[in-house]
């Protein structure tokens, strides 16, 4: 995984933290799926027992964003043909982390 | 009742969506998802602009809903099929709402928007013109919903079904994690609830898990006392629609309510009791 910026700052891959005027912990991301953004998918937050949080759909340019607590958390992506990525990352308080996810789908 | 009393799957739909008879009804909190695409032959309805009252926070009255339902070409006799993003939150408390209004021909779509997307079935843009109807609702079953005086005299005699994250329900979040954090004036949840969170009720596609599997959740998990009354709650009483729509409809518990006031009034309220952390 390579932690080169592309666009907006967000990572290639990998994760970046920066600091948010907003004071919430952010968690957000953009996914991809053979190297283009992922605009059909979903992303589930859990906690650090691997409870479900919350789950947004990507958007169009493949992104999601979480308003999280501090603390360890798991996004989870899952997409069109079995496609299904676990990231782990922390949130603090006033940072946002930001996520670049790639996904394959199952058997392709 | 039976699953196939309440419930369809996405084979159903594809082989059902042009029968004259049949109206897919797709329901979100964000409703450019069914701008950018939906299900053929589906017709909208906003969780917000259509379902709740513009003033006062409470639903469309009696002729809203008959109003609603009319321009949207639904007649009393049709099966309505509803399904929505966010795992069916929304479906399932439109399904709710109704059955509240006396609809009983109504189904929802196991899985909702996600697992129709993720099966890569087709979605359009078409808006399907249909003719207006005279829908006649009836007075609300107040039977399937729960006030605030009702919830507190409810503390410690009924179940108490949270069905928020374990994290909004400790008080260490106000809202899902994926909503700005602000709306109740206080964390927590009310005393002698049980958090069941909705989503154990689904997997991760959003389809309803086995009967079996839920009578464990709810009953060896959680501990409810199925011989005794349950009113549902989270935060705006969409999830916990989803949680009714598991104990009334799938799994036949006789008098569940959902309380839609539930946290965003109860943590607002003067003087009632609130209870913090992971619960007894």
């Amino acid at each position: 995984m390579s932690a080169e910026p592309q666009g907006c700052g967000a990572p290639a891959g990998g994760v970046a933290v920066t600091e948010n005027s907003s004071g919430e912990a952010i968690i957000e991301g953009t996914v991809t799926a053979g190297g283009a953004p992922a605009r059909v998918g979903y992303a589930r937050l859990l906690n650090s027992d691997g409870e479900f949080v919350a789950e947004v759909p990507l958007g169009e340019d493949g992104g999601f964003r979480f308003f999280a607590a501090p603390g360890d958390w798991t996004v989870r992506v899952l997409a069109p043909g079995g496609a299904r990525a676990d990231e782990t990352v922390t949130a603090d308080r006033g940072h946002t982390t930001t996520l670049a996810v790639s996904v394959t789908a199952a058997g392709s | 009742m039976t699953r196939s009393d309440v419930l369809v799957d996405a084979d159903w739909v594809e082989a059902h969506l042009g029968d004259p008879g049949v109206v897919l009804v797709e329901v979100d909190e964000d409703t450019s998802a069914y701008d950018k695409g939906h299900i053929a032959n589906a017709v909208k309805i906003d969780w917000k602009k259509d379902l709740q009252d513009p003033v006062r926070r409470d639903f469309v009255d009696r002729h809203g809903f008959e109003e609603l339902l009319s321009a949207r070409g639904i007649s009393n006799d049709d099966l309505v099929i509803l399904y929505g993003g966010n795992n069916n939150w929304f479906a399932a408390y439109a399904y709710w709402y109704f059955r509240l209004y006396g609809h009983a021909n109504v189904r929802l779509l196991d899985g909702g928007r996600k697992k129709w997307e993720l099966d890569s079935r087709d979605l359009v843009t078409e808006v399907p013109e249909r003719a207006k109807t005279s829908y006649q609702a009836k007075d609300q079953d107040t039977s399937l919903r729960a006030f605030r005086d009702e919830v507190v005299a409810a503390i410690g005699q009924r179940n108490l079904v949270d069905v928020r994250s374990p994290d909004e329900f400790s008080g260490k979040l106000l809202a899902p994690a994926h909503l700005p954090q602000e709306q109740a004036q206080r964390a927590g949840h009310i005393p002698t609830a049980k958090n069941v969170p909705w989503s154990k009720a689904a997997n991760d596609d959003g389809t309803f898990k086995s009967d079996d599997d839920l009578r464990k959740l709810y009953g060896d998990e959680a501990g409810l006392d199925f011989s005794k009354d349950t009113i549902a709650y989270c935060r705006i009483g969409e999830r916990s629609a989803h949680t009714w729509f598991v104990l009334h409809e799938l799994l036949g518990q006789a008098h569940v309510k959902n309380y839609d006031g539930s946290w965003t009034e109860y943590g607002s309220l003067v003087g009632v009791p609130i209870e913090l952390g992971a619960g007894r």
